[in-house]
């Protein structure tokens, strides 16, 4: 299903200040209905102090914010109850079983019990958890828990589902188990807002993003769009000798759009990275390993902050 | 520019009065229903604390006290005496290891709460709902220390029944005092001081064990300004049938309190919760 | 190839060894004594100054024969000051340990040392042994400022009530060890500890209850704890005190081993 044209969350100047500082500063952005939205930014660049705002749960400061056409100042009541909220850390309720998380997380939302059987039964299967259902919460896995989580956030069938770094802390298995199962969800029409630190996640998720750093929005796009704007389509890594370094960003002048000098390598960004590095030989410049890879988000962070995503 | 989302279809706005509220925070009864499904004996052995502290103390050191005379001159036995102030101690001690503890503990290590209010349910309900739980136990041992009361045949008044809601009543001002208290609580250790400077001394000195004349005057001022005190005091006037001026002035002392204490807690949760 | 050199490191002695898990709860206690050197002060002077004085008024005179010819503030002090010991030592062997063998896994961190599980035990008893000689000490002088004891004899009150909450501490550890939750803990208070708190002669003497109780109260530690802490105080040392003193002894010694087999149970798979 194609993202549709109403605009769920709708947020103008959008500040939040602590005591002191400020989390959020003045940001704009739309999320429209059927699409997964992203934020991209490292730890403490205000992504998550957004999300607290749209969920409801942490009060804005200043400036406007719609959610699904309402104030979260005044009818937050009627906001949660259309939303499905997934936390950084999984706040599962530990004295209880997997199935009575479901169950009672419905009643919190006055769903009649006749529905919320059915459900939760429905929930439990698209996460595979349908064996765990007479479970502890407390032995589950990092992986269980976080899908449990997320099918408790959809018990009310919300119109919007916010997820904060969804899979930070989870093997690769089920990263990717949780992936699939959030892009079925994607498929079914849901919108998703997403936070993450992670480049592959905002790839695999993300139909739009928006990058955060220092409390501010400094892009906005598709991913492609993104790479494409601020990135050349590839990118040539190099990692030389200690004793080679010095005077090196001369010797590779003019091999590349824009070459970025790392502690432990350098990457220069070129439209095709094969020619780049064979120009390197040709300079004869001595090489301890070199990668021609495609571009990706990380490459559009490094341009536009100076730093790395992920250190 | 595309519109802005529908209010299509949206539910009726939640009614934001104390009675919706009242209403809605049964859930959070309903959650702790289903834990305790499971602890039901925790809840049970609940009601041995004051049992235990009647033998003893009644029974064990009655018989070294002999009786005790009461304000309108009367002698009654030290068992007698003592349980309706054990009874009072009772709905205090349970009603604030619940609020304080329990609560702290979803409120601080298990995020239960953090994840209730991604709900439609806000922090006065959640705060309602725990003062509710907390009384729903708190009655049950009421109603049960009372009849082993009736049991021991330490009932000297037919006025014995009012306890009961008296008894809630207490249960409903601790449970609000805790609440409040909660709220202000950093870590574990925070503890110390409120449970070792104002609820150790009440439980002591509040006329539970003794009379509080026994005092100099000054000291018996100054624990007439305890909650427990006036708890102690109309709860043993209700179970040996004294009814005056002072039992009345316990009981409004008693509203006044948990008034306040409500009003407290309701708001310093909510600066608490709300980041 | 050069073999890998092996230091020659001795295995941790059993007094070493448990010197180090000691030495991590005191750092940790470095932070947090302020309060608990305030509740060892404050609980003896509240409950002497209560039930002593308070309560003591209601008690007739003709009260202190069965109370071995001392009024209810001198017989009530000693029987607090063991009846304390145990709370915390009972207290300090459940939750904390509990928590260090599953919430925060502190014990699988140690054991992956060249520590052993019973330099773990005897550490936490060390621990518990002197939280019980600083409150005990801090209580002896509150009831010095009552004029309680009656002659130096009453420092040998303080050994004696560290013997009555390591007695506590031993089987509680060992209880500990083979909870998967809390949950077991509320009812150990509710029905081991705090009925012995009121019925092994703190408040009464046990003489007061019936003959069948009578000997129940006479098998746990608190018992044989209260009549030598009350014997030391009091200057008034029965002279079963050999038989109390062997029987912390041999309860300490017996359930310490249990303990340490549990919890090797427990920690070592």
């Amino acid at each position: 299903m194609p993202p549709g044209e109403e605009i769920l969350v709708h947020a103008r100047d959008l500040t939040k200040r602590f005591s002191g500082f400020t989390a959020v500063d003045r940001v704009n952005f739309d999320v429209r209905t059927g699409e997964a939205f992203g934020f991209l930014g490292p730890n403490g660049a205000g992504k998550t102090s957004t999300m607290k705002m749209i969920a409801c749960s942490s009060p804005v400061t200043d400036g406007d914010l719609s959610v699904i056409g309402m104030d979260p100042r005044t009818q937050a009541a009627q906001i949660k109850a259309r939303l499905g909220v997934v936390p950084q850390t999984d706040n599962l309720d530990a004295e209880l079983t997997v199935l009575e998380n479901l169950l009672m997380y419905a009643r919190y939302f006055d769903i009649p019990m006749s529905v919320a059987r059915p459900r939760a039964a429905d929930l439990l299967a698209f996460m595979q958890l349908s064996e765990r259902a007479k479970d502890q919460v407390e032995p589950l896995s990092g992986g269980m828990k976080r899908r449990l989580t997320i099918a408790r956030a959809l018990i009310n069938e919300p119109e919007l589902l916010i997820l904060d770094e969804p899979t930070t802390g989870l093997d690769p298995q089920a990263r990717h188990l949780l992936w699939e199962r959030l892009y079925r969800l994607k498929q079914r029409g849901a919108t998703l807002i997403i936070t993450t630190h992670y480049m592959d996640e905002a790839e695999q998720l993300c139909d739009r993003l928006v990058v955060m750093d220092k409390a501010k929005i400094v892009a906005e796009g598709s991913p492609r769009e993104l790479i494409e704007r601020y990135s050349t389509r590839e990118v040539l890594e190099l990692r030389v000798p200690e004793a080679v370094r010095a005077g090196l960003m001369e010797r590779l002048d003019g091999l590349a759009e824009r070459i970025e000098e790392l502690p432990d390598r350098y990457l220069l960004y070129a439209a095709d990275g094969e020619q780049a590095l064979e120009q390197v030989h040709a300079r004869e410049i001595p090489t301890e390993s070199a990668l021609v890879r495609r571009a990706t988000l990380e490459d559009v962070f490094l341009r536009l902050t100076g730093r790395s995503l992920v250190e | 520019m595309t519109a802005i989302a529908r209010r299509a279809a949206a539910p009726p706005p939640a009614s934001t009065g104390i009675v919706a509220s009242l209403l809605r925070s049964r859930r959070l009864v309903q959650r702790n229903l289903l834990v305790y499904k499971r602890g039901w004996m925790v809840i049970f052995s609940g009601f041995f604390e004051p049992l235990f502290y009647l033998l003893g103390i009644g029974y064990g050191l009655g018989t070294l006290v002999g009786g005790v005379e009461l304000a309108d001159g009367r002698t009654v036995s030290y068992a007698a005496f003592v349980a309706p102030a054990l009874l009072a101690t009772a709905s205090m001690n349970g009603a604030i290891a619940e609020s304080i503890f329990n609560v702290f503990f979803k409120l601080n290590f298990s995020r239960t709460y953090d994840a209730i209010l991604a709900t439609p349910l806000g922090i006065r309900e959640i705060a309602i709902g725990e003062m509710l739980w907390s009384l729903f136990r708190g009655t049950l041992y009421v109603f049960a220390f009372v009849l082993v009361m009736i049991g021991m045949g330490l009932v000297i008044s037919p006025m014995l029944f009012f306890v009961i809601p008296v008894s809630i009543l207490i249960g409903a001002a601790f449970s609000a005092a805790g609440l409040a208290t909660t709220a202000y609580l950093r870590t574990v250790q925070d503890f110390d001081l409120p449970m070792g400077v104002v609820v150790m001394p009440m439980f002591l000195f509040s006329g539970t064990f003794f009379p509080i004349s026994v005092y100099p005057q000054v000291i018996q001022l100054f624990m007439e300004l305890t909650p427990l005190f006036h708890a102690v005091g109309l709860l043993r006037g209700l179970a040996v049938g004294i009814f005056g001026l002072h039992e009345l002035w316990d009981l409004a002392y008693m509203v006044v309190f948990a008034s306040i204490a409500l009003w407290i807690a309701l708001n310093r949760l909510e600066q608490r919760l709300i980041k | 190839m050069a073999a890998i050199a092996v230091p020659n490191r001795r295995t941790s002695s059993a007094i070493a060894g448990a010197a180090r898990v000691l030495q991590r709860n005191l750092l940790v206690y470095r932070r947090t004594w302020r309060g608990s050197v305030f509740g060892s002060f404050l609980t003896p002077l509240l409950y002497l100054t209560a039930m002593g004085i308070g309560l003591g008024s209601l008690i007739a005179s003709g009260g202190s024969t069965v109370l071995g010819g001392v009024d209810y503030l001198h017989f009530l002090g000693p029987g607090i000051l063991a009846s304390s010991c145990m709370q915390t030592a009972s207290f300090e062997s459940t939750y904390p340990i509990m928590g260090k063998i599953s919430w925060r896994r502190n014990y699988e961190a140690i054991l992956a040392t060249p520590l052993q599980v019973h330099h773990l035990l005897i550490g936490e008893l060390s621990w518990i042994a002197f939280r019980m000689l600083s409150m005990s000490s801090a209580f002896l002088f509150v009831l010095t400022v009552f004029g309680i004891p009656r002659s130096p004899l009453a420092l040998l009150a303080i050994p004696a009530a560290m013997l009555t909450g390591l007695a506590f501490a031993a089987p509680i550890i060992a209880f500990a060890a083979t909870r998967h939750n809390d949950s077991g803990f509320a009812a150990l208070f509710r029905f081991v500890v705090n009925p012995l708190f009121l019925f092994s002669g703190t408040f009464f003497p046990v003489s007061q209850l019936p003959d069948a109780i009578e000997w129940v109260a006479a098998a746990t530690p608190l018992y044989h704890g209260v009549a030598l802490v009350r014997g030391a105080v009091l200057d008034t040392m029965p002279a079963t005190w050999p038989l109390h003193l062997a029987y912390l002894l041999v309860f300490l010694g017996v359930t310490a081993v249990i303990a340490e087999r549990l919890l090797r149970r427990r920690l070592v798979k």
